[in-house]
């Protein structure tokens, strides 16, 4: 244990910077506990468990959505002090770029291994990522402490599924803080030190940016070359905008201002900078006076992908939506937004997702955080359209969707997916893709059982439940990533949703002629499934250009009063309605029909097992 | 028909509570009193039968001990001035006393309240206990109402529910009642029961039509949690009647009752013209009412408020000078505006749009335009009179219908 106040040099050679990479619920979290308990950096009283897991929706559904950052200062058996700075890694295909950018933070990773789980898909998509990233990887086996535990086993399995040399495994258990004092040495070991000159132009690596509401846009970064401190002008290469740094410094618990930061440092920046939309993950930071020749590799510019418009279900809710997507931009610049209005559902905003991830975790999000109660339309991606006066418009909204005489052209983004997976997978995957419409494929085995497989795709297709059958058909094991390539060109039709004869705007959706009636089949059964039965018949049809191609039908229920209705029977069934107001009140009423929220997300699910 | 000048209960009602808001019941109509009721429970039964979730207890032995609370309560109860237009004596099955002793509660209530004098007296009782000492005893004590637990006039279904009687008995028990001077007889039936078919159904109704009551209360079986057939459908040894036969029982034999000269006047209260219950109709109007006895619930036209559901409890609190009242709610004006709607879907008569408007201060026919258009393009509601009311099938999907 080290009183953190002492002094330490942070010499380069004294540094490590890591990150831990394991497949969900192997224990990372409990693992960044005890390295920060153990480092000394937080004492047994004011320990909080998870600590790096700041939000409740990330912990329920076990997943990390923003890097964070923590410097652990650790005396080395050795003797010599060194400062290990943990970056804390998102999890989910829609954040691999954020991923990445973490990872190239980093000079290497602790791959942590369940003892009673063994190797599982994450744990080797994981470690594809890390091995891209050229880091050195240490394997670590978890809850070594588990009556199941089989840690035979999964050595082997390290030299057989992971292809990683056996001998340099480490045993733990984070529950009962075994075995973890060996993971820092190793750390110290086998890690090696950050490289860089301090006295070159700064480069700074951008991996994650956080709002302060004392300090404005709080920027972490891995500084690769150079030093930045207090009153310098810093630049950021992406859109040369400059500003005047205030303070610099790293994070313990708590940020902890420094002097400066150097070549090596994993610390944050406060430059007076607004918004966190101002500054991209992934960008350089350089010195206005003296920047560095070339931005550091790896940007790309993150752009949603996904759109769907969000409305209180109260109208008079607007203004609290507003406000609340105003302070929650704040903290996700991922995610934008704009005014926006429906016919069926009113005043709202149209937003942009980084994914359907992204979208979920908006939505619930602002209903817990700011208690709101709201309606998203179906969600769609950006299209484009060359019109017969010459002019090319973006429409991602079905209700701009532009008059079908005036189209020449309709196009619409392609991607190509990068998967990895188990050979045994290959064919049930090139199914999935080629029903999503998948072209162009590329094909090969890096590793003896080992595919990588790439395939060009419609982002529309992909964009909705294509993630989650790609993980059903490789049973979790396969690992899934995209990029945005062209425009191509494709034959499109606007399908819209009639409930009792009234188009609902908030279902429409944008799709490809030839899979129109199929989408429109499966619109009108799931709307079928989530649409709660009625005091009349409910019909549902789904028409393109007011030709009704699909339809179903929900009966009217003929019976649903109590019997008695005397004394002692009135409090019980007033509460009864009382909690039956509640729940329609997340419904939105359409015409005369109760909608719920479920119904607009439910609608773009195929038919799958 | 005594009217009340100020349109108040007069005197105090429920723990001395003056209530400018209720007494007259916001749906109450301009010929009724606003008088309130007075509700006493009988908890006790001979038998339990599987299919009732309401009160009772089966050790007739505690008979004295309860009167003697009940005498009790009554004194707790005991307000100079209140004046009730109806009395009920439901249960259990008030009939398992002895004449003698419901001659004595009947006097009870007599010396401690003031009844109108054409109070409406209800008793019930089951078919086999009625006899002519019974019923002369009843008659002498000023009721005026006999409400028969029929239920069923097939045998079969008799066992079914589990009930102590016979076919036979039901038909002597009309009889007996008739000729003991009875001219106000409510027959109760119940169908949908697991395995009862509508033929079977419709020829005990007919028969029921035929032995001329002036009420009928037609009941579809209702599953109560914890009664031996909510256990036995649970396991799937009985099933209910689906949604679409449910419905066809319902509203089928409210075409049958009404053709027969009956009004539906409720979901499932069937009259003659101007044999409906006075006393239950209070509960649907939000007219006050006082219940005495285990169980029995009370209404202040505000406040509702709950016995003990327990005889014991019931015992033990009187015996320690305590009035037996397991809780009681305050009711908000939401609360009491969704109350009104409901109540008000249940009943033929409906809702008076402008008495709502003015109580609740919500205008239905402006803020639901939409949806009442549908319902009554739908056949569900319709507006008549100022009174928005359910029709036959409305009546079916009343809980519903308050949802709007």
């Amino acid at each position: 244990m080290i009183n953190s106040s002492e002094k330490r040099p942070y010499l380069m050679d004294n540094i490590r910077n890591f990150s831990i990479i394991a497949h969900i619920d192997h224990g990372k979290s409990t693992l960044a506990d005890r390295l920060i308990q153990y480092a000394g950096v937080v004492d047994d009283r004011n320990f909080q468990d998870q600590i790096l897991d700041n939000m409740d929706i990330e912990r329920e559904r076990g997943i990390t959505i923003k890097s964070q950052a923590i410097s652990l200062p650790y005396r080395g058996k050795d003797g010599s002090a060194y400062t290990l700075n943990l970056i804390d890694t998102p999890g989910h295909v829609d954040f691999t770029y954020e991923v990445s950018r973490s990872l190239a933070s980093c000079e290497g990773v602790l791959l942590l291994i369940d003892a009673a789980q063994g190797v599982q898909a994450q744990t080797l998509a994981n470690l594809y990522l890390a091995m891209e990233h050229d880091l050195a990887v240490i394997p670590v086996i978890n809850k070594i402490d588990l009556p199941s535990a089989d840690v035979e086993r999964v050595i082997e399995q390290i030299d057989s599924e992971l292809g990683l040399d056996p001998d340099t495994h480490l045993k733990c258990s984070a529950k009962e803080g075994t075995g973890i004092e060996e993971i820092l040495e190793a750390i110290i070991e086998r890690i090696p030190p950050p490289k860089g000159d301090p006295e070159a132009p700064l480069a700074a690596l951008i991996f994650d940016a956080k709002y302060d509401s004392f300090r404005g846009t709080v920027i972490h970064c891995r500084i690769f070359a150079g030093t930045v401190k207090a009153g310098d002008i810093i630049r950021l290469v992406y859109n040369n905008a400059t500003y005047r740094v205030e303070e610099v410094g790293h994070f313990l618990l708590q940020r902890q201002k420094r002097e400066s930061l150097s070549a090596g440092d994993v610390g944050y920046i406060i430059a007076g900078v607004k918004t966190v939309s101002d500054v991209r993950t992934g960008d350089t930071i350089t010195l206005e006076n003296r920047p560095c020749a070339k931005p550091l590799p790896g940007f790309k510019e993150v752009k949603p992908v996904v759109f769907a418009s969000i409305y209180p279900i109260a109208s008079d809710d607007y203004e609290n939506l507003a406000d609340s997507l105003d302070k929650f931009k704040l903290n996700d610049a991922s995610f934008i937004y704009e005014k926006d209005s429906s016919a069926a559902l009113g005043q709202g905003f149209r937003c942009g997702f980084l994914g359907l991830l992204h979208l979920d975790i908006v939505q619930e999000r602002l209903e817990r955080e700011y208690d709101l109660s709201i309606i998203l339309s179906v969600p769609s991606v950006r299209y484009r359209f060359t019109l017969k006066d010459g002019t090319v418009i973006f429409v991602d909204n079905p209700a701009h969707y532009p008059e079908p005489m005036s189209i020449i052209k309709s196009e619409e983004p392609y991607i190509r997916a990068a998967m990895m997976l188990p050979e045994r997978y290959l064919g049930a995957v090139m199914k999935l893709c080629m029903e999503k419409r998948g072209v162009n494929s590329t094909l090969n085995y890096p590793n003896p059982g080992r595919a990588e497989l790439s395939y060009e795709m419609p982002l529309a297709e992909v964009i909705f439940d294509f993630y989650d059958r790609f993980k059903s058909v490789t049973q979790g094991y396969g690992s899934f990533d995209y990029d945005l390539i062209d425009y191509r060109e494709s034959s499109l039709a606007l399908l819209d949703i009639l409930v009792n004869g009234e188009k609902v705007d908030a279902l429409s959706q944008i799709v490809h002629r030839e899979r129109a009636r199929a989408r429109g089949l499966q619109a009108c059964e799931r709307l079928k499934e989530e649409i709660p039965r009625q005091m009349f018949k409910i019909a549902i049809q789904g028409a393109i250009g007011g030709e009704i191609i699909s339809r179903s039908t929900i009966s009217a229920f003929r019976k649903d009063v109590i019997a008695k209705c005397y004394g002692g029977d009135i409090t019980r069934k007033r509460k009864l309605l009382e909690k039956q107001k509640k729940g329609k009140k997340r419904m939105k009423m359409i015409g005369n029909v109760s909608i719920p929220q479920s119904a607009f997300l439910a609608v773009l699910k195929s038919d799958t097992e | 028909m005594r009217k009340s000048v100020s349109g108040r209960g007069s005197g105090k009602i429920l723990s001395g509570e003056r209530d400018s808001a209720a007494g007259r019941g916001a749906n109450a109509s301009p010929e009724e009193t606003g008088l309130p009721g007075l509700y006493i429970h009988i908890p006790f039964c001979l038998r339990k039968c599987g299919y009732c979730s309401f009160y009772s207890v089966t050790d007739l032995t505690q008979i004295p001990a309860f009167l003697e609370a009940l005498r009790r309560e009554i004194a707790f109860c005991r307000f100079d001035g209140t004046t009730f237009d109806t009395l009920y004596i439901g249960g259990g099955t008030p009939s398992v006393l002895a004449a003698a002793q419901l001659q004595g509660l009947l006097a009870d209530i007599r010396s401690a309240f003031t009844l109108t004098p054409d109070a409406e007296i209800t008793v019930e009782a089951n078919p086999a206990d009625i006899n002519g000492g019974l019923l002369t005893a009843l008659r002498d004590s000023g009721v005026n109402r006999l409400n028969i637990g029929v239920q069923s006039l097939d045998d079969g279904l008799l066992a079914f529910l589990e009930r102590r009687h016979e076919r036979s008995q039901a038909l002597f028990a009309v009889a007996d009642a008739r000729a003991a001077g009875f001219d106000h007889i409510g027959l109760d039936l119940i169908h949908g029961v697991p395995g009862q078919t509508l033929a079977s159904w419709f020829a005990t109704l007919r028969e029921a039509i035929a032995l001329n009551p002036d009420h009928l209360s037609c009941y579809q079986l209702t599953l109560e949690d914890g009664t031996p057939l909510a256990e036995r459908c649970r396991r799937g040894e009985a099933v209910l009647p689906d949604e679409a036969l449910q419905s066809d029982f319902f509203l089928r034999t409210s075409e049958m009752l009404e053709d027969s000269g009956y009004i539906h006047y409720e979901v499932s209260n069937f009259a003659r013209p101007g044999a409906e219950s006075r006393h239950n109709r209070k509960y649907w109007r939000h007219t006050p009412y006082i219940g005495l006895g285990p169980a029995a619930h009370s209404f202040s036209g505000r406040e509702r408020r709950w016995n003990r559901r327990s005889l014991d409890a019931y015992l033990r609190d009187l015996a320690a000078g305590r009035r037996p009242v397991e809780a009681s709610e305050l009711l908000t004006e939401e609360q009491l505006r969704l109350e009104a709607l409901f109540l008000g879907f249940r009943t033929r008569r409906g809702i008076h749009l402008e008495q709502f408007k003015s109580r609740y201060g919500q205008d239905l026919l402006a803020e639901k335009a939409e949806i009442l258009k549908k319902l009554t393009e739908e056949g569900l509601v319709e507006i008549r009179d100022g009174f928005l009311r359910p029709t036959r099938t409305g009546m079916a999907v009343a809980d519903s219908l308050a949802l709007i």
